[in-house]
């Protein structure tokens, strides 16, 4: 199977259009801004829905209790900022009052990943992941591309109950995804067959791990693709399957490995069927400032990294 | 300290019998919050039995007033309280903080209690929920008002400041904060802990109505929120001053009892307390 990039597009364009779809179809949606509403997608839905748009200033943990209060209320709030203020900063406020009291609210996670670029560590969200996941009702969704952002933004709207966060990237990255996808919250997408090993990848990094596989398809190496767009709840039935069938597994994200979709999958992998799994993400680092692509290459998140890092898996000794 | 009698007989014999079970309650768990229940004790029975309009039939009476308790270990007043308006049977009140009750240790919805607006316990979030309430009912065109019980330690909260100053931004003149202002928190009193004076010029440069009053007065409890409802375009808090473990004269403004149960052994006599201090003097 081939993939078509369709044209270089930010995640957060995705999640923008989707947030003027969605509240030109549902009234009760209500958008709370934190200062940064054009660079996280809001300004589209502030411009035209502007009696359903609150400002709210440089305060999320405000913006959370509020979004619970509209919640509790009947409304469906949207709170968008920066993955590292949105998920960290705030991280009590989402433990109880929105996850605790269970409300439906979508948070969006901006800038994930270290290819925001030359901001440098302090606003590449890198832990967001590990963080939310261990809170209970959340659910959490890293679509692959524009296209996916829009559908998981929708799916977020019309398929949860609970918060939901959604994670997304400032970086154009190919946009692949076809417009009818059947997304489906917790339901993977395996985008290549193989039975050689699996790679399991989130967000911006599955774009890499399918010109990977393509590339191991060449020396002969059939990788299976799995696009973990949902990281809870995760998609048990596909890892499984995959440890099953393939006996290695690779992961790959644009976050912390410790918490992040490599744990997440690990944990599935020991309890169920074991098999070796590795991890390439970021190891316990901060990032720095680069162009998003130096950062990629320098932090081993490319698609020759991924091909590496098989190559040295399934055949040590031709690769030391 | 004795309850001074402010002419409703009614709200008197209510909040007496809320003290008691607040005491019962507690002493029953053997832990929980005995000081600022009791210090609340005359501001709830206020708020449930003659201010708010609520329906204990129907809890989610979509037009009814909302009250946010910030400070969840309070629970035991709002419990007691709500039992006493009869959203649930007064001998639940027994199962205060016990496995499998509905009455949690920190109030949480998941556990099926009627009368619960918000799951909450940790400080400096509730002001923030209500702000979002006030929000939605001016949304909804819906002219119910949105209360939120503050304790004056949990002012020390940033996350209080950002909620105060968007509540003015957006003009909620349907919040109403109620401080309970006692002075004291676990280490002692607010002034050697943190102090949050000058409070009420901190609320009005934040751009709310600011209204205190005596927390204990019944008349004057409900004098002044009708006050305060009458503001426009603008949020309004009110300072109650209160004393912790009111109605137990032994424990009164004792930080130590903030947090801490009767025992068994204590419980007649701290009832009995209670019924001194209801008897009338003038």
């Amino acid at each position: 199977m081939k993939y078509l990039n369709r044209g270089n597009r930010a995640t957060k364009e995705g999640f923008a259009e989707a947030l003027v779809t969605l509240g030109r179809e549902y009234e009760d949606m209500v958008l709370l801004g934190a200062d940064i509403t054009s660079s996280v997608g809001m300004d589209g839905f502030q411009k035209r829905f502007p009696g359903r748009f609150f400002s709210m200033g440089i305060a999320e943990q405000n913006c959370v209790g509020v979004a619970a209060g509209l919640a509790l209320s009947g409304k469906v709030p949207v709170f968008s900022t920066y993955g590292v203020f949105a998920a960290l900063r705030t991280t009590d406020q989402i433990r109880i009052s929105l996850c605790y009291n269970n409300l439906h609210t979508i948070i969006g996670g901006a800038h994930a990943g270290i290819s925001v670029g030359p901001d440098g560590a302090t606003h590449q969200a890198l832990e967001d992941i590990a963080v939310l996941r261990s809170l209970p009702n959340i659910t959490i969704l890293s679509p692959a591309d524009a296209t996916q952002t829009i559908l998981a933004t929708k799916a977020a709207y019309e398929n949860c109950n609970g918060p939901v966060y959604v994670r997304f990237g400032r970086a154009a990255v190919p946009d692949f995804t076809q417009d009818d996808q059947k997304f489906e919250i917790g339901k993977s997408h395996t985008l290549k067959q193989g039975d050689d090993i699996t790679l399991i990848a989130t967000g911006h990094m599955v774009w890499e791990t399918i010109v990977a596989s393509d590339k191991l398809h060449e020396k002969g190496i059939r990788a299976r693709v799995i696009n973990m767009h949902t990281i809870k709840p995760v998609d048990k039935d596909a890892i499984i399957r995959a440890a099953k069938e393939t006996k290695s597994i690779i992961t790959v994200e644009e976050h912390q490995v410790i918490g992040g979709l490599g744990s997440t999958v690990a944990e599935v992998v020991v309890q169920n069927h074991p098999v070796p799994v590795e991890m390439i993400g970021m190891n316990d680092q901060f990032g720095e400032s680069g162009t998003p692509d130096e950062l990629m290459i320098k932090y081993g998140l490319t698609s020759e990294a991924i091909v590496n890092r098989v190559l040295n898996l399934l055949m040590p000794d031709k690769n030391q | 300290m004795k309850i001074s009698n402010s002419g409703l007989p009614d709200l008197r014999l209510i909040s007496k019998e809320i003290r008691k079970d607040i005491i019962r309650s507690i002493t029953s768990a053997g832990s929980g919050h005995t000081g600022g229940s009791l210090g609340l004790t005359d501001i709830f029975t206020c708020l449930y039995f003659k201010v708010m309009k609520h329906d204990p039939v129907n809890p989610l009476w979509q037009q009814r007033d909302r009250l946010i308790l910030s400070i969840g270990h309070v629970a035991p007043v709002l419990y007691a309280t709500l039992a006493h308006a009869k959203y649930f049977p007064v001998d639940e009140l027994d199962t205060l903080r016990k496995l499998g009750s509905r009455l949690q240790g920190h109030p949480g919805r998941d556990h099926g209690l009627p009368g619960l607006e918000l799951s909450a316990g940790s400080l400096g979030q509730g002001l923030s929920v209500a702000v979002g309430m006030a929000i939605a009912a001016k949304l909804y065109d819906q002219d119910h008002s949105v209360y939120c019980i503050m304790g004056d330690g949990e002012l020390q909260e940033g996350s209080v400041w950002e909620a105060a100053m968007s509540a003015s931004h957006h003009k909620l003149d349907n919040l109403i904060g109620i401080v309970d202002r006692n002075n004291l928190q676990i280490d002692g009193s607010t002034k050697t802990v943190m102090e949050i004076e000058p409070l009420k010029a901190k609320w009005e440069s934040f751009g709310w109505r600011v209204f205190e009053c005596d927390g204990h007065d019944h008349r004057e409890i409900i004098d002044t929120i009708d006050s305060a409802k009458q503001t426009v375009y603008k949020p309004v808090v009110i300072i109650a001053k209160t004393i912790m473990g009111k109605g137990v004269g032994s424990i009164e403004d004792n930080n130590e009892w903030h947090g801490k149960a009767p025992s068994k052994a204590q419980l007649n006599d701290f009832i009995n307390q209670i019924e001194e201090s209801y008897e009338v003097f003038e």
